[in-house]
């Protein structure tokens, strides 16, 4: 499964790990995060994230 | 402030302003610095600016040390405009084209904040500048605490130049950790709590980066207080401790405010509980205390209690904004509780409990609320609460 990267701070979102503090289980996709859902580190938007190389 | 030199070709010449009471809403009670760096090798550097109605002294620093015009390359390691606010005047008088060396982010967030089309030479970490006998290395610290925020490091010398981390909210002519002492840690603490906290992961993972690239740090250079030249490591291992918030102190932080002093009767009562049960306590009323210098109490805190009346069938504003400062921070590892006094509709409490247990606080006790004026039965349940935040402080509850 991709990772993807924010833009903003660099945080990494890895889909085997999910986001725990905001709920969201290992396993889910990014595409699949909720629309609302912010990088949990500077709070930007799933727009501000890229694909990892 | 007369250019200081930290080693030999560095020097601070940056400011004192030591007015200013206000700062972004955090309370600098002995105003601050805003220090910049001259490195004269056989490349003149400038690390960092001032506030821009500062950038005359600035100049005016630099010019005791070196004609201005004779600046090679400025590197700005923050875009917050008490760093690169004089940028401007600073470009200007050394000449619009010289090289502007920022992070990749960096680059984006001056172009947000400056029209002028500098000659910006975004770098990422690891990448190394030569000046001459001398050279700096980047190290990228993205959300410590601005996404642009870097470090420079001149491996010659040993000097980290750390833009806000390690920094204070300090105006003194002492600039240097030695000539202060331990005084300054309370000040460094607060910058900490209010600027920090929230990045606290980052802070660790940084440590063990900088750890593992084996900087030799002999000393570090903040962009605001003084200059840690003695020991350094007392600053990154005092960071190390308030990111892990895992040695609170067993004291309880009451927050409370109040109309006609009965949530104050029940703050009181609380701290008499808490003490009772052998740990501390120390009330503090929001409109007698600055949001930021209680934030400090709250970083080693094992107990965080907040009260409101209820005003208007909600929070008294003043708790609302400590709640909203509060969450925004992050504290982890605290015990909460909810308290206060009502008229008739007493909706306070509970919206503080849910505040806190939306922040993961372990909540000990239902919100206590009590109606009107405390009589005896409720100043004894307020003791009572305070002797039960007591308890599960010292881990007895």
């Amino acid at each position: 499964m991709d990772k993807y990267v924010c833009t903003v701070c660099g945080y990494i979102y890895d889909p085997e790990q999910g986001d725990p503090e905001t709920g969201i289980e290992p396993g889910v996709k990014f595409k699949d995060l909720p629309g609302d859902w912010v990088c949990p580190i500077c709070g930007a938007s799933k727009e501000d994230f890229e694909k990892e190389d | 402030m007369k250019p200081v030199e930290i080693a030999k070709g560095i020097y601070n010449v940056g400011v004192i302003d030591w007015n200013i009471r206000d700062f972004h809403g955090y309370s600098t009670h002995l105003g601050t610095t805003y220090n910049a760096y001259l490195i004269v090798d056989e490349k003149v550097a400038l690390v960092d600016t001032v506030k821009k109605e500062f950038s005359d002294h600035l100049i005016h620093n630099i010019a005791r040390v070196i004609d201005p015009k004779k600046i090679d390359l400025v590197v700005s390691n923050h875009t917050e405009l008490d760093h690169s606010g004089g940028l401007p005047r600073v470009m200007h008088r050394i000449g619009e084209d010289k090289p502007l060396y920022v992070s990749k982010m960096g680059k984006k967030n001056h172009a947000r904040h400056f029209p002028q089309q500098w000659n910006y030479q975004p770098v990422t970490s690891g990448d190394v500048l030569e000046l001459g006998k001398r050279s700096l290395t980047f190290l990228e610290t993205r959300m410590l605490h601005w996404p642009d925020s870097m470090f420079s490091y001149c491996k010659e010398d040993g000097v980290l130049f750390s833009s806000d981390a390690f920094g204070q909210h300090y105006a003194g002519q002492e600039m240097f950790d030695d000539v202060v002492g331990d005084a300054i840690m309370p000040h460094a603490k607060k910058y900490f709590a209010n600027i920090l906290l929230l990045y606290a992961p980052l802070i660790l993972k940084l440590v063990d980066q900088v750890v593992a690239m084996g900087l030799d740090i002999k000393t570090i250079c903040p962009d605001h207080g003084v200059i840690w030249r003695k020991d350094p490591m007392k600053i990154i291992d005092a960071y190390v401790r308030w990111s892990k918030q895992e040695e609170n102190r067993n004291k309880a932080i009451i927050i409370y405010d109040t109309m006609w002093h009965s949530t104050e009767e029940m703050a009181d009562a609380i701290a008499a509980g808490v003490a009772e049960a052998g740990a501390l306590a120390r009330p503090m009323k929001l409109r007698e205390w600055d949001r930021s210098d209680i934030m400090t109490e709250v970083l080693d805190a094992a107990a965080v209690v907040v009260g409101s009346p209820t005003l208007n069938n909600g929070l008294f504003p003043t708790v609302a904004d400590i709640l909203t400062y509060l969450k925004g921070l992050k504290p982890k590892n605290k015990i909460g509780a909810a308290f206060g006094s009502y008229g008739w509709s007493g909706e306070a409490p509970k919206l503080i409990h849910d505040a806190l247990a939306e922040m993961q606080f372990n909540l000990i006790d239902d919100p206590l609320k009590i109606q009107y004026v405390p009589q005896e039965d409720g100043l004894e349940k307020s003791v009572e609460l305070g002797r039960k935040i007591g308890s599960a402080i010292l881990g007895k509850g």
